[in-house]
């Protein structure tokens, strides 16, 4: 398990490194599913447990969660609301601004509403993947995705430490670097690599919901007006054209 | 049901005894003769006309629940998004719609160079559509801020900068037009004017002036044949058809066929890979922070990699704002006696395929980042694309032209 | 162009269908537009059913909460405001309340459920000015008559309404005051907007 977590993040190196204008790490694959409701409640669970004490999703009401993943007011209320008992209310959160500023030193955690759809799921699913023990920040933690992230392993009782795996690089004026090639587990974690793995997907499926939660709603709206077009009113206004057009040819 | 029939003839009878219904409705549809080999290239006249309407209609719809505060902008978009029934829709069809326009209007503008519809009598009719054309992108780069994300902003701040350049004056220019000492609320505030009724105001004026003038001149054909000049006794000319009911009912079909290609945006890819709605405006706009890579909506980047061409601030901007002007020299500068493509010799074809290669490739240059050899290919093809207008008088006026012949072909 | 031949029929039906359809189309297409006028799910959040205490209402006054955005009035009433209201029975236009401005468990004399508490939305019924609350009996201000007994005075155009919300008779307001759905939580706490459907 361990050596294909690390074969996996070596290969996703490795390519990346050949496509060095792009910056960055290639990135894994979120593979998610928004129609899949059980992965979008195991994922709010994870959302509310883990990210919600921090950043807010200020623009996500929690009743369009309970009535878009069939989740009723009381499951509702139990699992998912700690900060305040309205359902009709947006998932805000009671950390002040300044306290933030102040605890993670100047950055403070952005809300998440919209993130997936600013960074992309497969960014997302690789930086909560590719977590790893840095001692010179502040937090202990560094991350491939995204460099000198200043945020928390959050995850880290689920998914344990990682750490990472070096390899010196020889360069032409006979300098020596360091570089990571791939990542390794240090501590194993309460949850075994496929757990983790999933726990994650569901966690990006689910800031894919909240980012825009008329999504699936859209794509079935979208079905209807096209099959309108296409197949009712194409025909009608093209057999018009036709019909009249005898006079020109 | 005779006499319903027959009360409506006396209405319109009656209105018409003191306006100019029938007239109008004569001048512009029943008794407009167009000619009758129009091809797919004059489908986008009216496409444009469509697009603009459905732009105004959601506009209107938009402002209703949108709020021009630096504050509250980027949530009211969300707030649109999420908690206004069907709000998701009309603002999917706005951010499709302003993509859409430009689509629909560069294709207007270049079926005018592929078939000399510029060209005399029909200048004036060209401005008109060239101004039309530079409000267009006033309109688009004033509504493109109003969602207060990160490329919103740091696109407003950019853009204003470029009157900067302009000499002794540009500090205080760009000052004044943001009224603040950066982009923010008050600048905000002002472009949400602009582009919900100044613009808008504009574009109709000058949308019905080209229209009145298209309809005095008669549209041109892919022949570049004139059809007033082959009359039947009558002075129908020979190869027109009536715009209505033919090309409202051909127009029809074309709005379908665009209607469907534009819902598939709307309802499957509102983002369109980035291109239509930028990622990084999923971001409030953070004054103290520039995203990694900013460029300009795509409409826009044929013209900014001309812009990033140019090793110098002032140079860019003068040569930004000629490549998007020096389109209104095109009557003056086109010396051939023939109009279409068709009858155009190689000299003109080959500076129109080269004009369209560079074009396009400023266009995704304009995307990338400023590498070293992508900037040297910016060069090239800005030259190119001056080259093109420049040279024209030169490579126009003897041409080996084909014989144009007297009607129009089928 | 040879007009010979022309199928004015296949012409007349095709403009036909092509406008059908079409209309249905941009009958669709208004649905979505007119839909946003509704109220947002921001609105509702706001609107949502609101919890009061009322223990601490002391006999004879009133405790104003938002509801919807609305003003309701909860108005403790002792035995003599109770006595006032059957009194007046032959001066209100609807003293059975017949008329369906409460929900069918405040369809009684007092309007309530418990006839200690008056619950109503505080906005008068004739143009939705909110009336003022001039409780006590006499010779009170706003010119009312010295026969007054309390209750509310919509002072925009001089509508009356008793203590039950019930509306007098010779005023512009055509019905008594709103009785908004609510429900007892225990007995001393209700909750507004809401009434789980039964009585």
């Amino acid at each position: 398990m361990m050596l294909r977590n690390f074969l996996l993040v070596t290969g996703l190196l490795f390519s990346a490194s050949a496509m060095s204008a792009g910056g960055g790490i290639e990135l894994m694959h979120a593979d998610t599913n928004l129609s899949d409701k059980s992965s979008l409640q195991r994922g709010a669970r994870t959302f509310v447990n883990y990210c919600l004490s921090c950043h807010s999703a200020a623009y996500m009401r929690y009743n369009r969660i309970g009535a878009d993943l069939d989740i009723g007011d009381d499951v509702l209320k139990s699992n998912l609301m700690f900060g305040t008992d309205k359902t009709g209310n947006t998932m805000t959160i009671a950390m002040q601004k300044n306290a933030a500023e102040q605890y993670f030193g100047g950055a403070v955690p952005p809300d998440l509403s919209v993130t997936a759809r600013s960074r992309g799921l497969d960014w997302l699913y690789t930086y909560l993947m590719t977590f790893y023990r840095d001692s010179k920040r502040p937090f202990g933690v560094n991350n491939l995705a995204f460099k000198d992230v200043g945020m928390p392993h959050v995850l880290w009782e689920l998914q344990g430490w990682q750490r990472p795996v070096y390899e010196e690089e020889q360069h032409e004026d006979g300098s020596v670097t360091k570089k990571i090639v791939g990542l390794e587990m240090e501590t194993k974690g309460s949850q075994s690599e496929k757990e983790y793995e999933r726990t994650v997907r569901d966690l990006v499926n689910f800031m894919d919901y909240i980012a825009e939660p008329i999504k699936l709603k859209r794509q079935k709206v979208g079905f209807w007006a096209i099959f309108y077009l296409l197949i009712i009113l194409l025909p009608i206004v093209y057999l018009l054209k036709k019909e009249y057009w005898k006079d020109v040819h | 049901m005779n006499t319903l029939v027959k009360s409506l003839y006396g209405l319109r009878d009656w209105v018409d005894s003191r306006y100019p219904l029938m007239k109008t409705w004569n001048e512009h549809l029943a008794k407009y003769y167009a000619p009758k080999n129009f091809n797919f290239w004059y489908f986008f006249g009216g496409l444009a006309l469509l697009v603009l309407v459905i732009q105004i209609v959601t506009g209107i719809w938009l402002t209703m629940n949108y709020k021009p505060s630096a504050d509250m902008a980027f949530a009211s978009v969300e707030y649109i998004m999420r908690d206004v029934d069907w709000g998701w829709l009309i603002r999917y069809m706005h951010s499709s719609g302003a993509s859409f326009f430009f689509i629909v209007v560069y294709l207007h503008m270049y079926r005018a160079m592929l078939y000399g519809s510029y060209k005399k009598p029909r200048e004036l009719l060209w401005i008109f559509g060239m101004l039309i054309y530079l409000t267009l992108m006033a309109e688009a780069f004033f509504g493109y801020l109003l969602p207060w994300g990160q490329m919103s902003y740091w696109g407003a701040q950019v853009i204003i900068s470029l009157f900067g350049a302009i000499p002794f004056i540009g500090d205080e220019l760009a000052l004044f037009i943001r009224g603040d000492f950066v982009v923010s609320d008050v600048t905000l505030n002002r472009f949400f004017s602009f582009h919900v009724i100044a613009i808008p105001l504009v574009i109709c004026g000058l949308v019905a002036a080209h229209i009145i003038s298209l309809h005095e001149v008669g549209s041109n054909n892919p022949d570049g044949v004139e059809i007033k000049a082959n009359k039947d006794a009558n002075g129908v000319p020979l190869d027109g058809i009536p715009f209505h009911p033919y090309y409202t009912v051909k127009d029809m079909v074309g709005a379908v066929v665009f209607l469907i290609l534009f819902c598939a945006v709307v309802f499957f890819a509102p983002e369109m890979g980035g291109y239509f709605l930028e990622h990084a405006n999923f971001v409030p706009a953070d004054p103290l922070k520039t995203p990694e890579h900013i460029a300009p909506v795509w409409y826009f980047t044929p013209f900014y990699a001309i812009l990033r061409a140019i090793p110098d601030k002032l140079g860019g901007v003068v040569a930004m704002g000629l490549s998007t002007t020096i389109f209104f020299l095109l009557p003056w500068l086109d010396r051939s006696p023939v109009k279409s493509i068709r009858y155009r010799g190689w000299k003109y074809r080959s500076w129109l395929a080269a004009f369209t290669v560079s074009f396009i490739a400023l266009g995704w240059l304009g995307m990338q980042v400023a590498t070293p050899a992508y900037t040297w290919l910016a060069r090239f093809f800005s030259v190119v694309y001056f080259l093109f207008f420049l040279l024209m008088p030169f490579y126009t006026s003897n041409d080996n032209d084909k014989p144009v012949p007297e009607r129009v072909t089928s | 162009m040879s007009d010979d031949g022309i199928n004015m029929e296949r012409r007349r039906f095709l403009t036909t269908s092509a406008t059908v359809a079409g209309g249905v189309g941009v009958l669709a297409t208004a649905v979505p537009f007119v839909s946003t006028f509704t109220p947002s799910a921001k609105a509702k959040a706001i609107g949502a059913p609101v919890e009061v205490d009322i223990d601490d209402i002391e006999p004879g006054e009133v405790k104003i909460v938002k509801w919807q955005g609305k003003p309701v009035w909860i108005l403790r009433r002792d035995e003599a405001a109770l006595e006032s209201i059957t009194g007046l029975n032959d001066e209100v236009r609807d003293p059975q309340s017949e008329v369906e401005q409460q929900p069918g468990y405040a369809q009684n004399e007092y309007r309530s459920i418990n006839p200690e508490y008056l619950i109503v939305v505080g906005y008068c019924t004739h143009l939705g000015c909110s009336p003022k609350k001039v409780l006590e009996g006499g010779g009170a201000p706003f010119g009312l008559a010295d026969d007054w007994e309390g209750g509310f005075f919509c002072p925009c155009h001089g509508s009356r309404f008793d203590l039950a919300g019930r509306v007098f008779k010779d005023v512009p307001a055509p019905t008594n005051l709103i009785v908004p759905p609510h429900q007892f939580l225990s007995d001393t706490r209700v909750i507004i907007g809401e009434d789980s459907g039964v009585s």
